[in-house]
Formats: C-alpha cells, structure tokens, sequence
C-alpha cells in the first residue's frame, strides 16, 4: 500500500531524478574516498563540496518552486530561511569548536571573546547538542515563515506586494545580522568549523558523508513536493495558483494553504541551508542579501517552474555555469545571469523542461502533463 | 600650584600695566630696552611695558616673542624680530635691519614668561582693531574662563561699539565669573541671566556644574536656567530632526517617484528602477569630467547640463528596455519583475566595466557648499537644494499629468488601456512614453544622490528597496501618497536613529512597513473602485 502509493509518486523525470541522485550519493563518495588519486574519474574534495553545495541550492530551489510554481508565491526572501538554517547548524558547529578557538574559550567562540561578552547569550543555549540544534534548523526558518505568512496571506497581499515585502523581510534581517550584539558573529559570520558529530568537517569522508546526505535530503524534497502536488492538497494549491478569487469563492480557505505551503517550503529551505554550511564552511549576512533570493528564483525560472525535478536541475545548472564563469570570464558572469533573467522570462516561460516537453510535442502529440500545461499562467 | 601663583601674579601685573595705558603713553623705545638685560625679571617688566605702550608695534613684537622670534643685540642696542619668513625687523619701528649684528641672540624665556606672554597676547587681541579677531578671542576666553583676563574684558567691554562683539565679551566675561571662587553672589547670578541668553549647550555645561554644585545662593537661579536652556535645545534638537528627516524623504521621493509612475500608475516592476538612478549620477559623472578637461568655467553649472542630459540618457534607456522587453511582458507582473532584475545586473555590470568598481568622485559646484544658520538650526546648502529640486520635479510631474495631453492620455491609458486605444490614443506610444518618462525622473534623481552619496555601480542597489517601500506605503496609483509616505518615512527614521542607532531604526520601519501593509495592503491612499481589482 505504501510502496505503491510512493511508487505513484514517480513519473518519469522524478524517477529519473531520485536515480540519479541515489547512484550520485553512493558512487561520488567511493570515486572520492577508494579511487586513487592519479585515476582518471578520481573525484578531488573539492569537486566533491562544490556538487553538495549544488545539492543544497537544488534543495531550495524544490522548496521555492512548491511556493512559486506550484501556488504562485512568488517569495523573494526564501535565502532568508535558507541562511537561518544555514546559522543554527553554524551555531552547532561554532559550539563544537571548543577550547580550540584562538582564544581557547570552552564556551564562548572566538568573536564574542572578542567583543568582550561574558556569557553565552540566551539564543546561544542548547546549540552544542545537535539534536536541539537540527531542531532549530527547522523551527527557525518555520517559526518566521509561518508568522511572516500567517500576517501576509490573511490579509490578502499577494502577488508583486508579497514579493516586495518578503525581499523587505530578507534585506531587513541582513541588516540585523549584520549587527554585531545581535550575538552571530555580524559582519564575519560563523566559520573556522572544526568539528559535525565528532567527525572533522575538513575530512574526506566527512565530506562524502554529507554529499550524500544532502542526495539523499534532495531526494526527500522531490518525494515530499510529489506527494503534496499529486495529493488533492496539490490540487488546491494549483487552483488558488491560476484562479484565487474563484478558489476561495468555491470554499476553501486559500490563506491555510497558502500558509501551510509557505511554512513547509521554508522549513525545506532552511534543512538546504544547514546541510549547505558545514560544506561551504562558512555562513555569513551575505546569504540573506536579496539578490540571493531572485537567483534562487531564476534557478526554478531555468529548470522550469511547476516541476519540482525542473527546479533542482536548474539550480545545478546556473550554478555550475557560475563556478565557470567566475573561474574563467569573472568579468561576464554578470552579464550572462542578467541575459539568463531576461531571456528566460521572454523564451523561455516554462523552463528547460517545458522546451523538452515543447519539442515531445511536435514529434508525438501525446497527453499533456497538467502541471506543465499550467506554468504559462502561473503567478498571475 | 605655580601656574596658580603665575595666574595670580599676572592679573595683578595685568591690571597694574593696562589701568595706566592709556594714560601715559610709554616709549616703546625705552620699554624694549628691557629686553636687552637677558635676565627673566627685566624681560617680565619689558613684556609689559610693551602692553601699556600701546603702539602699534606691540601685537607683532608680543607674537614673535610667543614664537620665539625675538632677537637682541646688547652692542647695537637693538631689539628686532623675525617675520614668519625669516626676514628681520627692527621692533621699534617695524622697519628692516640693514647689518645683522654680530651678537644677536634670541631673547630667552622660561615657563613662567611663556604664561605671561600667551595672557599678554590675549589682551592684545582683545584690544584688536579687527572685530572678527575680537570675537575669536572673546571666545577662547570663554571656553578657557581664565580669571586672569578679567581686568582686560573690563576694559574691552568698556571700549567695544560693535553690539555682537560686545555680547561675546560679555558672556565671555559671565564664564569667568562663574568659575571664579571669590566673584559675589550678585555678580554670579547676572553671569548666570548673561549665559541663560546664550542658551547653547556649552552654556548649559557650565550652568549644570553650577546647578550641580554645593547649595548656594546661584544654584536655585542656574537650575532654573540650565532647564531653560535645555528645553531650548530640545526644541531645537526636535526641528532639527524634522529638518534631516525632511531632507531623507526629499532624497526618499526624488528616487521613488519615478517608480510611482512606473510601478504606481503603469502597474510595471522594475528592478532595474535604481540603475537608472545610477545612470543619471554617472551621467553627472561625465559631465564633470568633460567640465574638467574641457571647459573649466563650466564647472559651477555642470548641474544644470547634467540634469536634463541624465533625463535624456535614462529616458532613453527606459524606452530601450520598455519596447525589447517590458511589453512583452504586460500582464504578468512576476515575469517583469524577473526580467527588469536582470536588466538591473546588465546595466551594473556595464557600468562596472565602463567606468570600473570603485567609487568615482562628483564634485560639488559652490551654491551647493557650506552651511548657514536658522536659528538653532544649521541647513547645508547641498540639502536644501536637494529638497527644493526634489519639490520642483514633483510639482513638475503634477502638472505635466494634469495639464498637458500627453497626461491626459497618459492617465485615459492606465485607467482604461482598451477604451483609450478606441479612442485613437496609441497606447504602445503612450507605454513606451510614460516608462521613459519615470525612467528619466529616476536619473534625474542620480543628478541629485551624486552630490551626497557615492557614485559606484551599486548606488541603485541602496536605493531601490527604500523606493519599493515610499510608493507601497503611499498607496499606488497615487503622486501624492508617494509624496507623504516619503516625508512620513524620512521624518520617522530621523527621530528613531537617536533611540535605536541607524540600523535599527532602519530595520524597525521595514517591520513596520511590513506590518502596516497588512493592515493597509494598498497603501496610505489606496485607489478606490474597480480598476483596482482588474
């Protein structure tokens, strides 16, 4: 019964998808950590870091696109709930260090040494035990969200005024954590990890470790995002996305849904950001900037909005054409993530996967994907 | 304890040597030949005889001796001084030495004399013929409240005609009393009503130690001054909140309200609303540089070039980006949004490219330079300009939708797109217009932000989120609201900066705003009827 029902959730690209990622999860770590260096696939620690921090932006790109494509939330602060994430796992972290700060303090980290604090403030306690702390990844982006959406949805702002004051909201936390007595290390952020669990966050298979979890935490988005797209839930989500008014006026409570999408994509969010820090090493006010955020959206824009398995895809794209741009044409990367803005929204409304489907088409007229069919309308 | 004893002994020499000044007019011959004895006490007595001659010679000679410039030859029985340009001069009659002697020697002094000289200079200075030096010294005394320079205040005070001048020397006067132990109670108190009338805060300084100290017959009185003068202040300290606040929404409505017609009025997004703010500032930029290079006299007007050229530059890239991609894309608001961003990284990345990512410097032309006084308030000339520009164009804007034809089909456009094109308005020509129109206001704005921020390829970026929130907070559709909200916001992040620093204040009016939109999701002045809900 269950096998089935999880089995309905696999169309074709979600199945491709998940086998993708599982054989990522299982073969990255083995061509990283049993090959020898001078073999030709040998995969350097490096690489590995840079494809979970692909993984972890393609975990965001899945929770905005269930707000976006699927309810037409068009948020523009979802790198918000992605850096709380990010800064309670840096709060773990951070407390793992130890006496092995520069100034060797056993509770306090280095910076609030250095801002001469005394004790560990409030918001601090609890952060060494990982459990609280994993906890905290999902409360804080929740707890924000659904108050955030809890005071938007049930007074109706929708469209371009959400997107506005949700980029409010992220630009008004990068001020705030900028703030050196908010307590998170301000302008520098948390960083110089030692330690996730025991096992050093620089090691090889600490690193293969937490590639395939972020797989394995991806793969768990996709499903979650199929099974709520596919349930009847999905199907209201859908309806308040193309017809709001009409929605509401046939009975449902569109604001309960709305909120309750919202709250679970942050949530999603800020998982992509805990599992994003200990690979990147660092978190810092920069990830609540909100040109953060429309990058994030542009990532769905690319992949295709309204297809969960479109969204991840195109977070993997733009960023690697990112690493590759900054690598080689630094001075162009911006001109070709404005021309991908424009070019996208002008060509390319439904994404790549909407192109694939497009081409399908001619080729073999067959039935039409209902999710698909519908991204032209979407966030009307 | 001896600079005590100096202070003392200086006022009583003081007063011995000015009472008769005027009296007897003492060589100034005689009196430098004290100067010759190269001992300290004779070089005291030659210091003040030099005070009381009263010549004309004296300031020079009691300055180069401050500086140590004052030579002596005992042979030729000549006292001179060198000119801060090395030059050497005979202290009788300022003239020039024509043989240096052979044994010139600088007249010695140790610290005592050192004291006495700087107390003789600030009675010469009291007594300069030149009423701006006056006040400057009447001043120092006042922040000094050196008792020794009370006879020479009397007498200045006696001798002054200019009435500011003497207002000066008498609070002057009232500082010193007010710091020295032996003054009367009567003589206290009428300090107390002299520094009450100056009311600014070194006033209130010396008027709370007062009110602060041990239970006398002045306390009461400099209490009741010292909550006087405070009260005065804060009023002050209140308007002139008002005023920078003012001065934040002008800089507040001049980058929004181009965005109030595009976003406001056309219902377009445009992210890259800031870039064309930067546009016009790198416009002015260019104009400088051009100024600069090629006709320096320009200089002072390059404002005026810059304004109407930053119009047209922006203006026509408004109309660019609004007939390649903007129209494709009406009705689908989040698309525009999307699209007009990466027109925002397009046009940063250009700028960076072109001009490089540093900041690049706009001078300012003189009428924007200096500062004058209002009272208790200090208005920047670059401020003021920027508010009455911003009110100019907004006024301007008004007008030109009110009044002209093309308002007029701007306006049948936005409020009924089909019924207007039945009517023969070509509404492709009116969008492209009316976009270009915002665009152009947004870099006029640059003209205006270069002279107070810095010119870089992010200035826009600063600005556009502040701009979102004036014209969703003022209500959309609507100039005015744009108006008020930025006035309301400006005012209301200069009063909370004081309480929660600059960057709590910021962020407590974006909660706020967020908040408010909540409550008000279409603004202080929402539009009203159906076209809303279209």
């Amino acid at each position: 019964m269950l096998t089935r029902r999880l089995l309905s959730l696999l169309d074709l690209r979600a199945a491709i998808a998940v086998a993708v990622l599982l054989s990522a999860a299982v073969l990255v770590p083995i061509l990283l950590l049993a090959t020898p260096q001078n073999f030709p696939l040998h995969m350097p620690p490096y690489v590995v870091a840079l494809l979970g921090k692909y993984l972890c932006y393609a975990i965001l790109a899945v929770a905005l696109d269930l707000v976006w494509g699927y309810c037409g939330i068009l948020s523009l602060g979802h790198g918000a709930f992605f850096a709380l994430g990010g800064y309670a796992m840096g709060m773990y972290l951070m407390r793992q260090i130890g006496t092995r700060g520069v100034y060797a303090n056993p509770i306090l980290p280095d910076f609030m040494v250095f801002l001469n604090w005394k004790a560990l403030p409030v918001t601090w306690w609890g952060f060494d035990w990982f459990p609280y702390a994993m906890l905290m990844v999902l409360l804080a982006p929740g707890v924000l969200a659904f108050a955030f959406g809890y005071l938007a949805f049930r007074s109706r702002v929708t469209g371009v005024y959400l997107s506005i004051i949700t980029q409010a909201m992220t630009y008004a936390l990068l001020l705030a954590f900028f703030r050196n007595d908010m307590g998170f290390g301000g302008n520098n952020g948390l960083t110089d990890f030692k330690d996730i669990l025991g096992f050093n966050v620089q090691s090889d298979e600490t690193r293969a470790a937490l590639f395939s979890v972020s797989a394995l935490a991806l793969i768990v988005a996709i499903l979650i995002g199929r099974y709520l797209v596919t349930s009847k839930f999905g199907k209201v989500l859908i309806a308040i996305r193309d017809a709001e008014s009409r929605t509401r006026f046939i009975g449902y409570r569109v604001e309960n849904y709305k909120l309750a999408v919202f709250t679970l994509s942050a949530m999603m969010a800020g998982v992509a950001g805990a599992l994003y820090v200990p690979q990147v090493g660092i978190i810092n006010p920069s990830e609540f900037s909100p040109a953060q955020s429309i990058e994030a959206v542009i990532w769905v824009a690319v992949g295709g909005r309204g297809t969960l398995v479109g969204a991840a895809l195109g977070a993997v794209l733009v960023n690697f054409a990112k690493t590759w741009f900054t690598g080689a044409l630094p001075e162009y990367w911006l001109f070709a993530l404005g021309l991908l803005f424009i070019l996208v929204t002008l060509f390319l409304p439904k994404g790549i996967l909407g192109l694939i489907d497009h081409m399908k088409r001619r080729t073999a007229p067959a039935s039409i994907d209902g999710d698909v069919q519908n991204g032209a309308t979407a966030a009307r | 304890m001896r600079s005590v004893f100096a202070r003392v002994f200086l006022t009583l020499s003081l007063v011995l040597m000015l009472a008769p000044a005027r009296a007897a007019d003492v060589d100034l011959k005689s009196a430098l030949s004290g100067f010759l004895a190269d001992s300290f006490p004779s070089t005291q007595k030659a210091i003040e005889a030099v005070v009381q001659s009263g010549s004309s010679q004296a300031p020079a000679i009691i300055e180069a001796l401050q500086d140590e410039r004052l030579y002596f030859a005992r042979d030729a029985q000549l006292v001179a001084y060198k000119t801060k340009g090395g030059e050497l001069r005979e202290a009788a009659t300022g003239g020039p030495v024509a043989t240096t002697p052979q044994d010139l020697k600088q007249v010695r002094l140790n610290n005592r004399l050192r004291g006495i000289v700087n107390a003789a200079v600030g009675a010469l200075t009291l007594m300069s013929s030149n009423p701006e030096r006056r006040r400057e010294a009447a001043n120092a005394v006042f922040k000094s409240r050196d008792a020794s320079t009370l006879p020479t205040l009397d007498s200045a005070i006696a001798k002054e005609t200019d009435p500011a001048t003497r207002t000066a020397l008498e609070q002057a006067r009232a500082s010193v009393i007010l710091a020295k132990s032996d003054s009367s109670d009567a003589q206290k108190i009428d300090a107390i009503g002299v520094l009450r009338a100056r009311g600014d805060q070194d006033a209130l300084a010396m008027l709370s130690a007062v009110a602060a100290g041990p239970e006398t017959l002045e306390k009461s009185a400099a209490q009741a001054a010292a909550a006087a003068i405070e009260t005065r202040l804060a009023l002050w300290r209140n308007l002139q909140n008002v005023w920078y606040g003012l001065s934040l929404g002008s800089v507040l409505l001049l980058a929004a309200i181009g965005l109030a017609i595009t976003f406001g009025v056309m219902g377009i997004i445009n992210m890259a609303h800031g870039e064309m703010v930067m546009l016009g500032a790198y416009t002015t930029f260019v104009v400088q540089e051009y100024c600069r290079t090629s006709a320096p006299g320009l200089f002072n007007y390059s404002l005026f070039i810059a304004i109407p050229l930053a119009f047209l530059v922006t203006g026509a890239v408004g109309v660019v980006i609004e007939r390649s991609i903007i129209r494709f894309l009406y009705g689908r608001p989040l698309e525009t949004l999307l699209a007009t961003f990466g027109v925002s990284l397009l046009l940063q990345q250009a700028v960076r490219t072109i001009f490089g990512a540093n900041n690049r410097e706009v001078g300012a032309p003189s009428f924007m330079s200096g500062a004058f006084h209002l009272g208790g308030l200090e208005i920047t000339y670059g401020r003021m300009w920027i508010i009455v520009f911003a009110l100019v164009v907004f006024a301007a804007l008004q007008l030109l939708l009110r009044f002209t034809s093309f308002g007029l089909r701007m306006r049948a456009v936005t409020q009924n797109r089909r019924m207007a094109s039945s009517m023969g308005i070509d509404t492709n020509r009116i969008d492209a217009l009316a976009f270009g129109l915002g665009s152009g206001i947004a870099g006029m704005a640059g003209v205006a932000l270069s002279q107070i921020d810095n010119v870089s390829p992010n200035l826009g970026q600063s600005y556009i989120i502040d701009s979102f929130m004036v014209v969703v907070f003022g209500g959309v559709g609507n100039l005015w609201g744009t108006f008020l909200g930025a006035a309301l916001l400006g005012v209301a992040n200069k009063f909370l900066e004081p309480f929660a620093g600059a960057v709590l204040g910021k962020i407590a009016l974006l909660v706020f705003i967020i908040l408010f939109i909540q409550k008000r999701p279409r603004g202080l002045f929402a539009l009203k009827g159906r076209a809303v809900e279209a």
